[in-house]
């Protein structure tokens, strides 16, 4: 079976994103939906598959399928590899319409975490979430909650080895930030300095409060039709080019340091293979960016600079607008909002249509989408383009 | 392996308490023992850390416990100033560290018995426990003499 350029993303729909409350994850992602099948030109009778990003929604199971109304779905199913699910499910659609399985599959992704007079931090930590297991209760009885603990340490270590810079992870940060202010859809975009990244607060060092992805409540749905299908659509085709995935493992042994080297060599590689493209080629890159030590790993991880010297290589802002490297062009997690996989995916759609506005990268043949979870556990790799080869 | 000067008191200790289930109770019982346990694997003789149903590296299903030597040192670790549950308030920042054990393991754990200001990556440690309950001790590590 063939997936490179034979299915496209035909629709995007992102909900308004952040501190919305009273509305329920299912509740976004029917909306997220219904906005992708406007801006590509179907209707909900035209969808036959449902692709469903699993999290810690307890809506987001496959009775969404009567939520929405959806009938005779011949591909259906909830899909997780936590933050690399997204590319995953990409890779599902584009063969189940390859096989003929279905001919229109929405892909969604909903969450409402947030709500009023609780903490961000709160929504995914603290002693309710997850279940006390003994090997979860003891993590919590030492004190780490949710992920900022793991994504710290990994951070902390890669400092060790290699001499990265508190300031050099600011430097990641405040180029997002300038690419969130000219996002009409980003919570954040007020400007931020490297001072003011150094001087917020601690959450767990040394990650300060800029170093750590946004929590939104909110949807995004994108509509994966075939490349012939997508082409008599509203929208420019945004066809899948390649697809990898790499999950290292993490045996909690010495033999390994999956927080220094992730799946994101292994994934990148295949993904690339695929498309038959090199890593050169690629003009924008829309990276997985829970932590702005996420964002250094992976460049490293790629190949965009050797191993240890990502510090240095994004200190100079590069990944920021007129950069040599244009990065997470919305703003990312970190400034625009927190979708998981479907962050950094739905600013790849726009970019590969030229549909940026203000911050649209002039150059803009290929995209790489990245995803992540787990402590740097899982990686997805997706190549996006205007073009079907 | 020594116990901690001032052990916690039940009326006041609110932090969150593990639970054992079959497959920890001899985690835990030996952590009542003053014994840091892992899992050791009888074929390829591998140290494992969390619980595991099998070897994580040849996959024997002959999996036995043996007790660590309790040395290791600081691989990474990290300083938490968010308070994320109200059981550490008091404490924050407080650290949350990962050991080298001498076995090859790495334990998520606290390291107590020198500030936080004078942790380093590559100190050595050795295991000490505090008893937090009757049934209930955690291994944490402190500098090592």
């Amino acid at each position: 079976m063939r997936i490179k350029g034979e299915a496209a993303i035909a629709g995007l729909g992102v909900t308004p994103m952040g501190k919305i409350y009273g509305r329920s994850a299912s509740e976004f992602a029917v909306e997220a939906i219904a906005l992708a099948l406007d801006d590509a030109g179907l209707e909900k009778k035209d969808v036959d598959g449902l692709l469903i990003n699993a999290n810690t929604a307890p809506d987001m199971n496959p009775m969404l399928q009567m939520t929405l109304g959806l009938e005779n779905l011949a591909v259906l199913n909830v899909l997780n590899a936590f933050g690399s699910t997204a590319g995953t499910m990409l890779f599902y659609a584009a063969a189940a319409i390859e096989a003929g399985l279905a001919n229109v599959i929405a892909l969604v992704y909903a969450d409402a975490p947030l709500v009023p007079a609780r903490s961000a931090s709160a929504a995914y930590s603290g002693r309710g979430a997850p279940a006390l297991s003994p090997m979860w209760g003891l993590k919590a009885a030492y004190g780490e909650f949710g992920a900022n603990c793991g994504y710290a340490l990994a951070a902390r270590r890669h400092m060790h080895e290699f001499g990265t810079t508190s300031e050099q992870l600011g430097a990641i940060a405040v180029a997002q930030r300038k690419w969130a202010m000219m996002n009409p859809w980003a919570q954040m975009r007020r400007p931020l300095t490297l001072e003011e990244h150094q001087s917020s607060r601690y959450i767990a060092e040394p990650l300060h409060l800029f170093d750590c992805c946004l929590v939104s409540n909110g949807g995004v749905a994108v509509i994966v039709t075939s490349a012939e299908r997508a082409r008599s659509l509203k929208q420019p085709p945004v066809y899948i080019l390649g697809i990898g995935q790499g999950s290292p493992g993490d045996n909690q042994r010495h033999e390994r340091e999956p927080g220094l080297y992730t799946g994101a060599r292994q994934s990148g590689e295949q993904a690339l293979r695929m498309a038959g493209v090199e890593l050169e080629d690629i003009d924008i890159r829309e990276l997985y960016d829970c932590y702005t030590y996420t964002v250094l790993v992976t460049l490293e991880d790629y190949g965009y600079c050797p191993k240890g010297e990502g510090g240095a290589f994004v200190a100079d802002g590069k990944l920021g607008p007129g950069g040599s490297l244009p990065t997470n062009t919305g703003g990312g997690q970190l400034s625009a909002y927190y979708m998981w996989g479907f962050t950094p995916l739905s600013e790849g759609v726009v970019q590969a249509r030229g549909q940026g506005g203000e911050r649209q990268v002039p150059k803009n043949d290929l995209v790489l989408v990245s995803g992540n979870g787990g402590i740097l556990n899982y990686h997805s790799t997706t190549i996006l383009s205007k073009h079907p080869s | 392996m020594t116990l901690l000067s001032k052990d916690a008191d039940p009326a006041t200790y609110n932090k969150p308490i593990p639970v054992p289930d079959e497959a920890t109770r001899p985690f835990f019982e030996g952590a009542k023992r003053h014994e840091l346990m892992l899992q050791r694997c009888t074929a390829c003789g591998i140290a494992m850390w969390p619980v595991k149903p099998r070897c994580i590296k040849c996959f024997s299903g002959e999996v036995e416990w043996a007790p660590a030597s309790g040395r290791g040192t600081l691989y990474t670790f990290t300083l938490v100033h968010q308070v994320f549950d109200p059981g550490f308030a008091d404490e924050i920042p407080h650290n949350v560290s990962v050991v080298e054990l001498e076995e090859g393991v790495r334990f998520t754990t606290n390291i107590v018995g020198c500030s936080n200001t004078d942790l380093r990556i590559g100190m050595p440690l050795e295991v000490t426990f505090e008893e937090i309950t009757d049934e209930i001790s955690l291994p944490k590590f402190k500098p090592s003499r």
